[in-house]
């Protein structure tokens, strides 16, 4: 009887057997969906550029890269020109990228070099983290609330002492190019201060203490050892943030004051392409469609070679630093 | 310095004396470090100061009209007194339900192709780029897009277009950040499934997504509390309406383009609501961002 049970207990009790084929169908289809999923995400991306430029495509014949040199932009007698929009985008992202690039830096080093225990770090950290919570729209509001009327009497000050500087050429109205910037370099200063603490991060300790054992200070350190160190990662995140910053959209149209001008001055108002978009767009004739069209391919082939560079840069320095 | 290093020490060293290690701003080199740091605390600071302000603005004036009103009634028409903005409450949260509803699932679902299954192929590597440089994208430009796909082919604005370019600006943030999760899960625990007999639908089910859950979780409510927040996407997509959600395809208000709407009016009442409406608005995003950190595992 014992003899018997123990004979039959491995035909009976046996899990394994062969998958069926409903297994095998459902692993493969499994599969299957799971690639469909990403390549889904990579045709998106292809259908958006088909899409747009299949919109844009007869407002490019039409107006030629004349369209890119002309500043008038006028429905009534059908021209069309985005110079203006050009120069305000790169012009308030570079100023942005300047100004949020070194805050964003500062930071980085101040919560990743031990300036502060960890207790007071956590709280900082905290604080720029919500600081890239906040939406766009409220950052607009914000700005001409609160901004706008704390800068304007500096700024004014600022035009009549020095008027012949071409930057203080105008006053500050209202909205401009100023406080736009201002905002714009809150906004990219998370990015910057995440991706290039990132960076410090991954410096091994043994390269601080070799600079501290040559008798270097601290500030020695950093600025010669630490900051040469992590450059690349420094570099891919400013390279991030200026691609952020030009395709930023409602704080601008709220804040810049979507002027058709180019100018030097940072009092003045301006406007940029993702601006544009989000003014005219709403109201846009038919007419206009066209070359709305073309100056968003403009904004598209801009952020997307900027992201693309920033891209490469980091994978190129985050391969070399696990190497 | 005690005296028995110092005999064995080099006599021309010996006799040059003790370096003078004392502390004294006196040294160029000393007063630099000091004054560099001073600017380092002075940067800092002026960086936390536009949280602040922002946090104080939203607080003591958005603040003011927060009531039940606030979550019941329609936007008020100009000059009118009083009024809510309960429909655009309930217009973010319908269309984030949509944009969630489409990327969540295609994001981990390529999360595990690129994570998983086939975390070295070529196609991969495609796909995870294709996912960074997506995560880059102008949010103006989805609208721009979604308008030109579907707005212009259904006729009309609607919820589900607003659901739809949204979920493009979500989609990489979950895409990314459920591939690092997967990735994370012990090779060990893979193998050991794989030794029992599993396929690999079963170790990605069964095992790999239960064990990466947190992770994913982080990056779904981090993607969620973005597109929360956005407006740009929704400026034609989605538009702007004054009554409550009918159907999922007509025009629906937004938190977001009510505060753009209303902070270029000239109206006191409406500017108080844009001011709550910003508090509530952030209070959302601030809570699926504590969410995503409430999942534990640290931000990718």
């Amino acid at each position: 009887m014992a003899d018997k049970t123990k004979n039959a207990e491995p035909k009976v009790g046996s899990v394994s057997r062969p998958p069926t084929a409903f297994e095998y169908g459902y692993d493969k289809s499994f599969r299957i969906l799971t690639l469909a999923a990403g390549v889904l995400t990579v045709l998106l991306l292809v259908y958006i550029f088909w899409k747009l430029g299949a919109l844009a495509a007869p407002a490019m014949r039409e107006y030629g890269l004349g369209f890119l040199t002309t500043v008038e932009w006028n429905p009534n007698k059908n021209e069309y020109g985005i110079l203006a929009e050009i120069w305000g985008t790169l012009y308030s992202s570079f100023l942005a990228l300047l100004f949020g690039g070194v805050l964003g830096i500062s930071v980085a080093i101040f919560l990743t070099q031990g300036f502060l225990n960890a207790r007071l770090a956590w709280v900082f950290r905290l604080i720029v983290e919500m600081l890239a919570a906040i939406p766009s729209v409220v950052y607009g509001l914000w700005g001409i609330y609160v901004l706008i009327p704390a800068i304007r009497p500096m700024a004014n000050w600022l035009h009549e002492t020095l008027p012949f500087i071409p930057f203080f050429s105008t006053k500050l109205a209202g909205p401009g190019m100023f406080p736009a910037m201002i905002v714009l370099s809150i906004m990219i200063l998370p990015t910057v201060a995440a991706i290039s603490q990132d960076a410090f991060k991954a410096i091994p300790m043994k390269i601080q203490e070799a600079a501290y054992g040559m008798g270097t200070t601290k500030w020695e350190a950093i600025r010669k050892v630490i900051i040469p160190t992590a450059s690349g990662g420094i570099f891919a995140s400013l390279v991030l943030g200026f691609g952020r910053a030009l395709g930023e959209t409602m704080a601008l149209a709220m804040l810049i004051g979507n002027a058709q001008q180019v100018s030097l001055s940072l009092f003045s108002p301006a406007t940029t392409l993702a601006s544009l978009l989000a003014s005219t767009f709403p109201e846009a004739g038919a007419n206009q469609i066209g070359p709305l069209m073309y100056a968003a391919v403009v904004l598209l082939v801009i952020t997307m070679a900027v992201n693309f560079i920033g891209t490469i840069i980091m994978n190129y320095t985050s391969r070399q630093t696990v190497t | 310095m005690s005296t028995t290093e110092q005999t064995t020490m080099n006599p021309e060293v010996v006799a040059l004396g003790d370096p003078d290690l004392s502390f004294s701003f006196g040294e160029r080199r000393t007063l630099m470090n000091f004054l560099q740091t001073v600017t380092l605390w002075i940067l800092a600071g002026i960086a936390a100061i536009p949280l602040i302000s922002v946090l104080w603005m939203l607080i003591s004036r958005g603040g003011l009209r927060i009531s039940t009103a606030i979550f019941t009634e329609l936007p008020p028409a100009p000059f009118e007194q009083g009024g809510g903005i309960g429909n655009a409450i309930v217009g973010t949260l319908v269309m984030v339900a949509i944009a969630s509803l489409i990327s969540i699932p295609i994001g981990i679902l390529g999360g595990l192709y690129t994570g998983l299954l086939n975390p070295d192929s070529r196609i991969s590597a495609l796909i995870r780029f294709v996912g960074k440089v997506l995560t880059g994208f102008p949010s103006i430009l989805s609208g721009v897009f979604v308008y030109a796909w579907l707005v212009i082919v259904m006729k009309t604005y609607s919820a589900i277009a607003g659901g739809v370019s949204l979920s493009i600006l979500m989609l990489p943030t979950v895409l990314l950040t459920a591939e690092q999760a997967f990735r994370m899960v012990p090779q060990r625990m893979k193998d050991a499934a794989y030794g029992m007999g599993c396929n690999s639908t079963q170790v990605a089910t069964k095992i790999v997504l239960p064990t990466a859950l947190p992770g994913v979780m982080t990056g779904v409510m981090l993607a969620v509390a973005g597109a929360s927040g956005e407006s740009a996407p929704l400026l034609f997509t989605a538009l702007f309406s004054n009554y409550w959600i009918g159907s999922f395809t007509e025009p629906t208000a937004s938190l977001s383009i009510l505060i753009y709407n209303f902070s270029a009016m000239p109206y006191e009442n409406q500017i108080e609501l844009a001011w709550t409406a910003s508090l509530v608005l952030v209070l959302i995003v601030l809570v699926f961002n504590i969410l995503s950190r409430s999942f534990g595992t640290r931000r990718v």
